[in-house]
């Protein structure tokens, strides 16, 4: 680097952002007088298109080589800037962006200080910005295919789309099938449409299309690479039936010596099944498969003289000898579609939940109201040993949700509307009936929701302004003990059945894939998305999107939408068939690395091994850092003993006149 | 920012409130009083309307059994904006004259019950005690609690728990009679200064001793000293949490047996606010021969027995039944022998309250250390 460092500086106003707050005006006066400093000057928006022929007009007629913007985190706008200076003829990473946005102007309130603190940022980012050198970044091919995990609506919509767009798809579900929650319920606000009939042919064709591999009974089990070239190894757990022969007729089942004694999980536990089983009769793909806890021959070894499942299978499929398999192989995008677990009531003690079969959840009533579900979908409770049918019925919302006592502070956005549903479902199968809600706020927020709130009012249900506190038995009853918040009236109010509208919660097996895939969580728990409004899809790792309610709830509009979205952008790499790799990555000065190996281990991305060289005639083993794998972060540096690994772009020599250069000043 | 600097909105959270109602709904006493906690929590925004809500007289009605802390979902304490009021009163000097005195003998005796501090180890006599001395290391610290301490009708259970000390040999000290007050009751007056100068001045004193942990006799003791003393260096734990581990260890061994239908009454202090319900269950169903009921209510959906809030010292205007009377009525519609509890307020509210109800020929309300004072062997 002979060519003597030129600086442009460009103080942005970000509106009044940044000038409410930090004079742009001495921040540019100042720092044009920086040593190697040819120009700076401000602009309201620095971003526009006219602030950056700025920056382009200055680098052409001024001859810039270094350009430091003063305006927001790099996180948006670094890509901005970088492209802008590239268009105007030098490298992209002859740029050095000063956040006096998040760290100095919206933290601050005094203009004095505001103004010093960016005053000083800016000439740390010039001290730097003389330091930089070109990189250039690669591109490496994408396989085009993508994997998708969790099968519920959301990763269904992603497959479809995916596979439609002519890319292959592997669709991973933990569970013997695809369908999800949305399986499970229903019908749907607020059109009402029966859940199953909207969504059974998109689980038909997700079965039938020639783009996807379906795997369902199978977990991901580890995950290499980077976005366009991620190995992938799932697990093919054991089902005990051949996949190939069993015709799904259901003998097996009807025959199994534990029938009707598991609780099915479908039906949330109310309605049983066998050990040989297909979890609901829509299942896709219609093979049963044999739970391996319940199983009487799997569990102690025998099952009456031969097991009944095996007797009476025409097709010879059960295979008690079938163990998991293996698969690997190669995508260039991920989705993770992995859902929600309904909020466990129990943890709410106060309700009760766990002691008394009269109070239940929404999911559960999905099940109790669904003609397919475990009572035919007739509503019954039992008063003692007699079955009745209930008159009196409370539902309640926010259980779990805008509870910090549970640690959930969100809205689960589903319960209010799903519980006008449930009202109305009830209406209709038993019209005599006293139904109210009691809510804190109704959120009908989606298209068409508050018409249907409307319309459930007038079907003659209360909604009562009051979060109840306790419920407890009181003889046959269930009292629940509220206020009237409208009218300030203590109640003990006194029902045969209660309704949790149970809020939506991170999966509990959500670490699993976390670790897998190594996301982050938003401080709900849920993933965290690369940014909340313009990147909601995204991950902060490229090549991994989100979908669905892993990261957040959501209704089925939502969700779909998400997942369409989701699709979209995984298919950018697969449709382009090349992916860029970043430039800023970490090297290693092979000559003083002296093989120990701690950055292999602290690497959060497992992009260093170690590698044997010759060194002076001698086999020496040295880090090698993986590009298309590092990310930049520097964890390396910080660790390595020798300072022989440094990432580009921050290397201690560009460091530390940056680091000097804010010491320096008062 | 510093308590007084802060205005009542700011100290209580006021804005953080949602109104959902959860407060006044799961509170206790709606049933016999006119209190509706959350209407507090809204009208105590407009600060010109403060001295007229301090005159009301249901402020003096919350019990402090903390119910619509424990539910509420924004993490509010409703009951401390009522407490705010009190302390408002407090500061006007226009106190009833039974609070007066309480709060003034806290002051000068160390105790509510206008004892004098001289005598508040009289309990030991006869007793073989091992006294703490600061700075001399033991594993178990006991602070006895006022009311244990004075009223001859819970004294037993100080008597007792140093006989079962003393027969399972475990390390323990008691304090001296200048043990002083926790505050529990001086905080749910409104007594803020004093109870600062308590917190001040016992965290010093307990600081002092060398003891692994402290065990209270009494739950209110315990919530306060784990909630409201934040710089005492030892941990606290109830007694009942002590003896569970002694009888998981097989160290506890009972003598006679005690063929009677009990049922456990969860003291607020203990079960809502310390989480502390299965250790006195535990020990409960120790008893040979016992057997042990649960109210319909119990756990964390236990009823107050109305002894806490400073109820001891303000009589209530409602002439409607005791929630100790319905208490009792439950516990005798199952049956129950005995109503065991693990808090001097709830025996002597729940007492009162059999006593009203004329049950006394048929059944009897005891804290687990008095039943179990009857099986240790000699």
């Amino acid at each position: 680097m002979t060519e003597k460092p030129k600086v442009g500086v460009y103080v942005c106003h970000c509106g009044i952002n940044i000038s409410a707050t930090v004079d742009v005006d001495a921040v540019a006066e100042y720092a044009q007088k920086l040593p190697n400093v040819v120009v700076a000057r401000t602009y309201s928006y620095m971003c526009s298109d006219p602030g950056q022929s700025l920056i382009k007009n200055d680098i052409r007629e001024l001859g810039l080589n270094r350009v430091v913007v003063a305006s927001c985190s790099p996180r948006m706008h670094e890509p901005t800037f970088r492209k802008a200076i590239r268009e105007a003829g030098i490298n992209p990473y002859f740029l050095e962006m000063t956040n006096i946005r998040e760290q100095c102007s919206w933290v601050h309130e005094d203009k004095e200080e505001g103004t010093a603190k960016a005053k000083k940022l800016v000439k740390a980012s010039v001290a730097k910005a003389r330091l930089l050198e070109a990189l250039e970044s690669k591109e490496v091919d994408a396989e085009p295919a993508a994997l998708i995990i969790g099968a519920g609506i959301a990763g269904i919509q992603a497959a479809l789309d995916i596979a439609d767009a002519g890319f292959k798809v592997y669709l991973v579900e933990k569970t013997p099938s695809v369908g999800g929650r949305m399986a499970q319920l229903d019908k749907t606000f607020p059109t009402l449409d029966c859940s199953a009939c909207i969504l059974t042919p998109k689980m038909v064709d997700c079965a039938s299309h020639p783009n996807i591999e379906l795997m369902s009974y199978s977990e991901v089990e580890k995950v290499d690479g980077f976005i366009g070239n991620f190995d992938v190894k799932v697990r093919k757990k054991a089902r005990y039936v051949d996949f190939g022969k069993c015709t799904g007729c259901g003998d097996c089942a009807a025959e199994c010596r534990v029938k009707d004694r598991i609780p099915s999980e479908f039906d949330q536990g109310m309605g049983k099944r066998s050990a040989i089983y297909l979890p609901f009769p829509q299942a896709v793909p219609a093979k049963y498969t044999i739970d391996p806890e319940s199983c009487l021959f799997l569990t102690r070894g025998k099952c009456g003289k031969n097991p009944k499942c095996q007797e009476v299978c025409r097709a010879e499929a059960i295979n008690f000898d079938q163990e998991d398999e293996i698969v690997e192989f190669k995508v260039g995008a991920i989705i993770v579609a992995t859902g929600f677990d309904p909020f466990d009531a129990s943890r709410k003690p106060e309700y009760g939940y766990a002691d008394y079969p009269n109070v239940i959840t929404g999911m559960e009533m999905e099940r109790l109201v669904s003609a397919s579900g475990p009572t035919g979908g007739k509503v019954k409770v039992f008063n003692s040993e007699e079955e009745i049918e209930p008159k009196e019925i409370a539902f309640i919302n926010c259980v779990g949700s805008r509870d910090k006592s549970v640690g959930n502070e969100y809205c689960s956005r589903v319960c209010c509307m799903y519980t006008a549903k449930q009202a109305h479902l009830i209406r209709d199968k038993i019209p005599d009936a006293n139904i109210r809600v009691y809510y804190i706020d109704v959120r009908a927020f989606g298209k068409g929701y508050e018409e249907f709130y409307d319309r459930v009012r007038r079907e003659n249900i209360r909604y009562i302004r009051g979060n109840p506190s306790e419920i407890f038995k009181r003889g046959n009853k269930l009292v629940v003990k509220v206020e009237d918040t409208l009218t300030a009236t203590p109640l003990e109010d006194e029902v045969d059945l209660v309704v949790l509208g149970v809020g939506l919660e991170p999966r509990a097996d959500m670490r699993q894939v976390m670790d897998l895939l190594r996301l982050s969580q938003s401080p709900d728990r849920f993933f965290l998305e690369a940014h909340p409004k313009l990147r909601p899809v995204d991950t902060a790792t490229e090549g991994i999107f989100l979908a669905g309610c892993c990261q957040g709830p959501k209704d089925i509009p939502d969700t779909v939408a998400q997942a369409k979205a989701a699709a979209s952008s995984a298919m950018i790499p697969l449709a382009r068939g090349k992916v860029m790799i970043g430039a800023q990555v970490a090297t290693v000065n092979e000559a003083t690395c002296r093989g120990c190996g701690f950055c292999v281990n602290i690497c959060p991305y497992t992009a260093i091994e170690l590698v044997t060289v010759n060194r002076f005639g001698n086999e020496v083993e040295v880090a090698r850092v993986n590009e298309a794998l590092c990310k930049g972060c520097g964890s390396c540096s910080a660790a390595c003993l020798s300072d022989s690994i440094q990432p580009k772009s921050f290397r201690d020599r560009q460091i530390l006149p940056q680091i000097a250069a804010l010491g320096a000043m008062k | 920012m510093s308590a007084e600097s802060q205005t009542f909105t700011e100290r209580y959270d006021l804005l953080g409130c949602i109104q959902c109602g959860r407060c006044t709904g799961g509170c206790p006493v709606t049933v016999r009083a006119n209190l509706n906690v959350r209407r507090f929590v809204n009208d105590a925004y407009y600060e010109e309307k403060l001295d007229e809500l301090a005159r009301q007289a249901e402020i003096w009605d919350c019990t402090a059994c903390h119910t619509c802390a424990v539910r509420c979902p924004k993490g509010l304490k409703p009951l401390e904006v009522l407490l705010g009021l009190r302390a408002m009163i407090i500061e006007s000097g226009k106190v009833e004259p039974t609070v007066r005195d309480a709060l003034q003998s806290v002051l000068l005796e160390g105790n509510p019950w206008e004892k004098s501090r001289a005598a508040r180890s009289d309990w030991m006599e006869g007793l073989d005690v091992k006294i703490a001395e600061p700075g001399v290391p033991v594993e178990n610290l006991f602070f006895v609690c006022c009311t244990i301490a004075y009223d001859p009708r819970v004294q037993a259970i100080a008597k007792n728990i140093v006989r079962l000390l003393n027969k399972t040999g475990v390390d323990y000290a008691f304090l001296d009679d200048s043990e002083t007050c926790c505050g529990s009751e001086v905080y749910t007056l409104g007594e803020e200064g004093l109870f600062e100068m308590l917190v001040e001045d016992n965290t010093e004193y307990f600081n002092e001793y060398s003891a692994k942990r402290i065990v209270t006799l009494s739950p209110h003791c315990f919530t306060t000293y784990n909630v409201h003393y934040p710089d005492l260096n030892k941990p606290v734990i109830h007694y009942t949490q002590l003896l569970d581990e002694l009888l998981k260890e097989g160290k506890l061994v009972w003598k006679g047996d005690l063929p009677k239908k009990i049922v456990f009454h969860d003291p607020c202090y203990l079960g809502k606010q310390g989480g502390v319900y299965d250790e006195p269950r535990d020990l409960l169903k120790s008893i040979p021969g016992a057997e042990l009921l649960e109210f319909e209510r119990c756990r964390e959906r236990s009823l107050c027995c109305e002894g806490g809030g400073g109820k001891m010292w303000v009589e209530s205007e409602s002439k409607k039944e005791r929630l100790a009377e319905t208490r009792i009525k439950d516990a005798k519609a199952l049956g129950a022998d005995i109503v065991a509890v693990a808090c001097p307020f709830c025996v002597l509210t729940l007492e009162d309250a059999m006593k009203g109800l004329g049950y006394e020929e048929e059944m009897r309300v005891a804290e687990i250390m008095e039943l179990l004072g009857e099986f240790i062997e000699a």
